[in-house]
């Protein structure tokens, strides 16, 4: 394993912040001498790290070390792993690896490692629809009573809610997610409509973006993405796609239900309109945040990173100077004037593997560090990711990079998450299965037909 | 090995034609060992697994369920619609490929100058990893980044979101990438075809035509059954290029695609399985079909007789 380190080392030697050691390539075989690095430099070994992939067992000689499998992101949570490491001071090391890019993947290798019973996995960053079913197969270690207090007080309920199954907290919110209404005020100007109302609906949205010849960017691929849309719009309505998940494969389905057509109605008005994009039924988060800065772009329905993202890309002359100024923000659209939207909600959770070496102290401690308030604000800070607690919303330092931080905080507090089932991916493959493309959703067949096609998923009587 | 071959007719085999064929079983004996290991156990593995239903991330509730996996699968009817789209691409990728194989294999024969050069350039596509090629491909005909559109004057046509369009895109790029292979095994064939033969039938007043037609294709009917052979079985198991392209959204899932996300995607080992080994039974009928109903008689490629 030594070897394999030093050859993740080798292969980047460019990497920012690693000075050479003048023992070269002896040093990591030796503890004392991986002790003495600085924090800049277990950065940089953090990164080659995660380079190389590695499932490593305990290279630094006396020094135990924690795997913490993470979500691509753009250095975050290998900067927070250098930190804890540092705050640390020699008792554990976290090394980060590298997960893949989208969250039905990242799944599908957790799945198979924790399934093998991998020693080498001792955190996981988990899409929080992951949880039930890890859970529920005994794949992650719960958290006490006691160590849960200092990982939920002062977090998002919503964030609780979604790790937590059968009333034990699986894993740690780490930070929340939303979407929100994002648009172009010089078109909204132009269409005469103010998104930020109180009762701004989806009709009134599509309307506005017809008229206006724009387009509303949304996620229609056939992924999760999408399942995000169709949930959000149902729950806005009052629904849900289906409840007493504890039940398994005999769970209620509820798709097939007024909201559920509702629902349909929405997603069908705005894939057969001049307001969908072109490519919606391929759109996931990045093409649909494209068309918002495109000649025709409109409105945008998507994450919080969009704020950060738009900016990057104004400084870096990727698209238009002017966008970020012309960009406005608002609540998720309502179903029916009278009834508050529910936003979608996502994020990331820590969970603890069932089976690393360390699973019942420093792997809980490591947790309690990584997902601390101050490296949740520095998350927030470093990849425009929104943090879990809400009392962050109202830092001055975020208030200042992030104008619109009130409303992801009121909004991730009104999210409802997706359904908390061992099955989601069947679940949520049934559904896509069914109402992809967009343009061929239809009110009176699409909710009845995936409820049937649901069940029968659920019961493994039909293929996916 | 070849004692086996060359022994005499049954009934009358010598001493020493007995002692070489044992020598033959027993040299032969490491790699059937290896191969029983290797293709033999996971594949009587899946079998055993496909007659249960069984979910990784619910191992207790493993039950004995016989066949029912298979009817499952058999009478469903995305199963059937994931066997026609495998089958259009099979039909229609290897029916390109080898014509313009051929096309590429005579060139290839008859290039007079520059002959590393042309081979290089024609066998290239071949040597690029499929993922990567696929998403060469995928990016091409993207509407945002891609250059097809704007060469072509299509503005924002959404190739990905038909189910056509995006078959046509993952054909082409299968005929792309596998069609040197092709053109490699038929210029091995078309090297096969004894020169004289097709000097004589010029002298005999024969047009190009057809030399092609009565002289060179016959005699290398071999070459063109085995580079069908190898092609039908590798288009019938195609995955990486609709799984980095449509991801199988747009009813353009495969077979092999459909196996992925029952056993990877949704953990369901028993169902998976059993598509699975529907799977390796349809690669064993076209195989078999081949083989016996063509004579495809693999050694003849290498030339041994």
């Amino acid at each position: 394993m030594v070897e394999r380190i030093e050859q993740a080392g080798r292969a980047e030697p460019d990497v920012p912040g690693r000075a050479r050691s003048p023992r070269g390539r002896a040093t990591g075989r030796h503890g004392p001498g991986g002790r003495r690095r600085t924090g800049l430099l277990r950065a940089g070994v953090a990164l080659t790290l995660v380079a190389g992939g590695l499932t490593a067992c305990g290279g630094g000689g006396g020094t135990p070390t924690l795997n913490w499998y993470i979500n691509p992101d753009n250095g975050g949570q290998a900067t927070i792993a250098a930190s804890c490491t540092k705050a640390a001071g020699g008792k554990y090391r976290i090394k980060t690896a590298l997960l893949p890019s989208d969250a039905t993947q990242q799944r599908e290798q957790l799945i198979r490692r924790l399934a093998a019973q991998d020693s080498g996995v001792d955190l996981m960053s988990l899409d929080p629809v992951f949880v039930p079913e890890a859970a529920n197969a005994g794949f992650l270690r719960p958290f006490t009573a006691s160590e849960a207090a200092p990982l939920t007080q002062g977090v998002f309920d919503s964030a609780v809610r979604s790790s937590t199954w059968e009333g034990k907290l699986y894993a740690a919110p780490f930070w929340a997610n939303t979407q929100l209404l994002w648009y172009r005020k010089s078109v909204a100007n132009k269409a005469g409509i103010d998104p930020t109302a109180a009762d701004f609906t989806w009709d009134k949205l599509i309307d506005a973006a017809v008229r206006t010849n724009t387009t509303i960017g949304v996620q229609g691929n056939r992924y999760e993405g999408y399942v995000v849309w169709i949930n959000a719009l149902i729950a806005s309505a009052g629904g849900r796609i289906i409840s007493d998940a504890e039940q398994g494969d005999e769970a209620k389905i509820e798709i097939d239900s007024p909201a559920g057509r509702q629902a349909a109605a929405i997603i069908q008005k705005l894939a057969r309109s001049r307001a969908a994009s072109p490519t919606l039924s391929t759109d996931i988060e990045e093409p649909s945040r494209a068309t918002i800065n495109g000649p025709r772009g409109g409105f945008l329905l998507n994450w919080g990173y969009v704020w950060r993202a738009e900016q990057g890309d104004a400084e870096a002359g990727a698209i238009n100077k002017n966008i970020p100024a012309d960009l406005g923000w608002a609540r998720y659209p309502r179903v029916s004037p009278g009834q508050e939207s529910r936003p979608p909600f996502g994020g990331i959770e820590i969970g603890v593997s069932a089976y690393g070496k360390y699973r019942d102290d420093l792997a809980i401690e490591a947790v309690r560090c990584i997902t601390s308030p101050a490296n949740m604000k520095r998350y927030m800070l470093d990849e425009g990711n929104v943090a879990a607690r809400p009392a962050i919303f109202t830092d001055p330092d975020i208030l200042k990079e992030f104008p619109m931080a009130p409303l992801m905080r009121d909004s991730i507090a009104a999210a409802t998450p997706r359904p908390a089932t061992p099955y989601y991916a069947d679940v949520s493959g049934a559904i896509q299965s069914r109402w992809h493309p967009p343009a061929s959703v239809n009110p009176s067949t699409t909710p009845r037909e995936s409820a049937e096609f649901i069940r029968a998923v659920l019961r493994g009587q039909a293929l996916l | 090995m070849t004692s086996v071959d060359t022994a005499p007719v049954r009934g009358e085999i010598s001493d020493r034609g007995r002692a070489e064929r044992r020598l033959g079983l027993l040299l032969s004996t490491p790699a059937v060992v290896v191969m029983l290991l290797v293709t033999a156990y996971p594949l009587g593995n899946a079998l055993y697994q496909s007659l249960f239903s069984y979910r990784l991330t619910a191992p207790d509730d493993r039950r004995f369920v016989g066949l029912d996996n298979y009817a499952t699968a058999l009478t469903d009817g995305l199963f059937w619609q994931t066997v026609l789209t495998t089958l259009v691409i099979t039909v229609v990728t290897v029916g390109v490929e080898l014509v313009i194989g051929f096309a590429l294999a005579m060139v290839m024969h008859r290039a007079v100058f520059g002959r590393r050069t042309v081979r290089t350039a024609i066998l290239l596509p071949y040597g690029i990893v499929t993922v990567i090629s696929a998403f060469a491909w995928k990016y091409a005909f993207d509407v945002q980044s891609g250059f097809v559109n704007s060469w072509f004057g299509l503005g924002d046509y959404a190739w990905f979101s038909d189910r056509w369009a995006a078959l046509f895109v993952i054909v082409l790029s299968e005929i792309w990438k596998t069609t040197p292979f092709v053109s490699l095994l038929l210029l091995a064939g078309l090297a096969q075809v004894p020169r004289d033969l097709g000097e004589a039938a010029t002298v005999d007043g024969a047009t190009a035509w057809q030399r092609l037609k009565r002289v060179t294709i016959p005699n290398m009917k071999a070459a063109i059954l085995v580079a069908l052979l190898f092609r039908t079985l590798d288009a019938w198991r195609i995955f990486d290029n609709v799984f980095i392209m449509t991801a199988g959204q747009e009813k353009t899932q495969v077979l092999s695609f459909l196996t992925y996300q029952q056993i990877i995607t949704r953990t369901e080992l028993g169902l998976g399985n059993a598509v699975g080994v529907l799977l390796f039974l349809s690669v064993v009928l076209i195989a078999a079909v081949f083989i016996k109903g063509f004579r495809v008689d693999l050694s003849q490629v290498r030339g041994d007789r």
